[in-house]
C-alpha cells in the first residue's frame, strides 16, 4: 500500500516537472516593422534552452528573420503576409535577430 | 396619437438607418478615407532629428557648410564634398557613378545629401550609422577624396579663421576627427527639401498637382505599390531591396549583413527631389524617371535574388506617365544656395 502511494506521488512529481520544464512556443508577430510580443514592442524576450520562437509576418509586405550571434545562426528567408516560420533555441546565449530587409527591426532573445 | 407612434417610428427608423451607416461605414473605410489616410503618412515632419551630443546651432551649421565646399578637406586640395555632392545637380553628380580622386569612377553613384538627416543608416550599403560616421568616410577613401585625417586636420589648425570658426561652434573641444565630423554632419541636416508641390497638396490645395501626378498617387499607392518601400514623410522605408538590375554584380548589403536576401540589395533612396537627381539607381543605370519606371513595370531584369515584393505591374503608357508626373511634384522649393567665402 506504502509502495504503491509513493509511486503515485513520485509520479505526480515527474508529471509535474515534465510540465514546467516542457518547451515553450512563443509566438512573435511582425507588424509595421517591430517585433511585437503579446501585443507590444518586442525589444527582448526571455527563453528556456528548448524553447521556440514562431515568427509571424503581419504586414502586407515581405519581412526576413535572421542572427548571426554564435549562441544560434539562423536564416529564415524572406516571406509574405499571413505566413509564419518557426526557430528551436538549442544552446543558452543572447542572441540578436533581426530582419535583414527592414534593419530597424530588431529585438534581443536572452536565452538561459 | 396613431402619427405620434408612426413619427416615433420613423424617427426611430432613421436613427437606426443613420446608426447602420455609420457602423458600415467604420467598418470598412471608403477608397476616400483609405487615400487620405495614405497621403497623411506622407506628412513631413516639422523638425529634423538631430542627435543629443551635437545639437543643431548656427555656428556649427556654417563650419559645416565652410568645411562641405572646402577643396583642402581631400588628399589633392583639389575635391570637396560639394565636387560630387553639387547643390547645383540636387546635391549630387549627374554622373552614373561617382567620379573620384585622379577622376577615377567608382562603382556606386554619388547618392544626393538631401534630406539625408532623415535615413536611418547611411551610404548605398548602409554601412554607417549616422552622418557623423559617414561624413569622414569620403574623406580618406582612396578613390574619393583620398585624405588622411591627420594632413586634414593639420591644414584647418593652420588656418586661424577655422582655428576660431571650430571654437565658437564647439568651445574648448577643438579641431579632432570629431569636431569635424560633426560640423559637416551640422550642415548636412539643413539640406532639405520640402514645400513641394505634393505637400501642397496633401494640405489641401487640390489643384497643387495636375490631374495626372493625382492619378500617378494613386497607382503609387496603388495598383504599382511603390509605397512598400518608398514609404513615410521621405518616401523611403531605410530598408534593402534587390531590385533586379540588369548586370548587377555589385552585393551591396551582403557585405555588411551576409545573408541571403541581403545580396545585391541597395537602401531604398528617397524620392524627394528625385526629378533633380538623374541618373538613377546605385549604378547610374537608367537616365530618366521613365526609365525606371520601366524597369518596375518589368518585374526587374534580374530575377536569381529579387525583392519578392517586385513583379510584373501591367501600367499602360497612360499610366506610366502618370507616375512620372506626379514623381516629378516631389521637388521642394528650391532655395539659394550661396558658396560660403573659405578661410585662408
Amino acid at each position: 500500500m506504502k509502495i504503491s502511494r509513493f509511486i503515485g506521488k513520485a509520479a505526480i512529481l515527474v508529471i509535474l516537472c515534465s510540465i514546467a520544464l516542457a518547451a515553450e512556443d512563443f509566438m512573435v508577430e511582425q507588424k509595421d516593422k517591430n517585433f511585437v510580443y503579446k501585443g507590444a514592442k518586442a525589444d527582448m524576450l526571455k527563453l528556456k534552452v528548448g524553447d521556440a520562437i514562431q515568427f509571424k509576418n503581419m504586414d502586407p509586405y515581405f519581412h526576413n528573420v535572421f542572427s548571426l550571434s554564435d549562441a544560434k545562426m539562423f536564416d529564415l528567408g524572406s516571406y509574405p503576409q499571413g505566413q509564419s516560420k518557426s526557430v528551436t533555441f538549442d544552446q543558452p546565449g543572447k542572441i540578436d535577430v533581426e530582419c535583414a530587409i527592414h534593419p530597424q527591426m530588431k529585438m534581443t532573445v536572452e536565452v538561459k | 396619437m396613431g402619427e405620434f407612434v408612426i413619427r416615433c417610428h420613423r424617427r426611430t427608423f432613421s436613427v437606426l438607418a443613420l446608426a447602420a451607416v455609420a457602423l458600415l461605414a467604420s467598418a470598412r473605410p471608403s477608397a476616400q478615407t483609405s487615400t487620405d489616410h495614405k497621403k497623411k503618412s506622407f506628412s513631413f515632419p516639422g523638425t529634423v532629428p538631430v542627435p543629443a551630443n551635437n545639437k543643431l546651432t548656427p555656428t556649427r551649421v556654417k563650419l559645416g557648410e565652410m568645411l562641405f565646399f572646402d577643396p583642402r578637406l581631400s588628399g589633392s586640395n583639389w575635391i570637396s564634398c560639394a565636387t560630387c555632392h553639387n547643390p547645383g545637380l540636387g546635391w549630387s553628380d549627374g554622373q552614373p557613378t561617382a567620379l573620384g580622386n585622379g577622376m577615377t569612377a567608382g562603382k556606386r553613384s554619388t547618392p544626393s545629401i538631401v534630406n539625408s538627416a532623415f535615413n536611418k543608416l547611411q551610404m548605398w550599403d548602409g554601412r554607417f550609422g549616422s552622418l557623423e560616421e559617414q561624413a569622414v568616410g569620403p574623406m580618406q577613401a582612396p578613390s574619393e577624396m583620398n585624405g588622411s585625417i591627420e594632413q586634414i586636420l593639420a591644414k584647418l589648425k593652420s588656418v586661424p579663421g577655422y582655428v576660431q570658426a571650430f571654437e565658437k561652434a564647439y568651445p574648448g573641444e577643438g579641431i579632432t576627427k570629431e569636431t569635424l565630423a560633426k560640423a559637416v554632419a551640422s550642415f548636412e541636416r539643413t539640406v532639405i527639401s520640402k514645400n513641394s508641390p505634393f505637400d501642397a497638396w496633401i494640405h489641401g490645395n487640390q489643384t497643387a498637382i495636375s490631374p495626372s501626378a493625382q492619378r500617378g498617387f494613386d497607382l503609387f499607392v496603388g495598383k504599382a505599390s511603390c509605397d512598400v518601400c518608398h514609404s513615410g514623410p521621405n518616401f523611403a522605408d531605410d530598408g534593402f531591396h534587390n531590385i533586379g538590375l540588369k548586370a548587377n554584380t555589385d552585393e551591396g548589403r551582403y557585405a555588411k549583413t551576409p545573408v541571403r536576401v541581403s545580396k545585391g540589395a541597395f537602401k531604398t533612396p528617397t524620392l524627394r527631389d528625385i526629378a533633380l537627381t538623374a541618373p538613377y539607381m546605385h549604378n547610374g543605370a537608367y537616365r530618366s524617371l521613365e526609365e525606371v519606371v520601366d524597369h518596375y513595370n518589368r518585374g526587374g531584369d534580374d530575377r536569381q535574388n529579387l525583392d519578392p515584393n517586385i513583379k510584373p505591374l501591367g501600367l499602360t503608357d497612360q499610366e506610366k506617365k502618370d507616375l512620372v508626373q506626379f514623381m516629378k511634384t516631389l521637388s521642394g522649393k528650391q532655395v539659394a544656395v550661396t558658396f560660403p567665402r573659405l578661410p585662408q
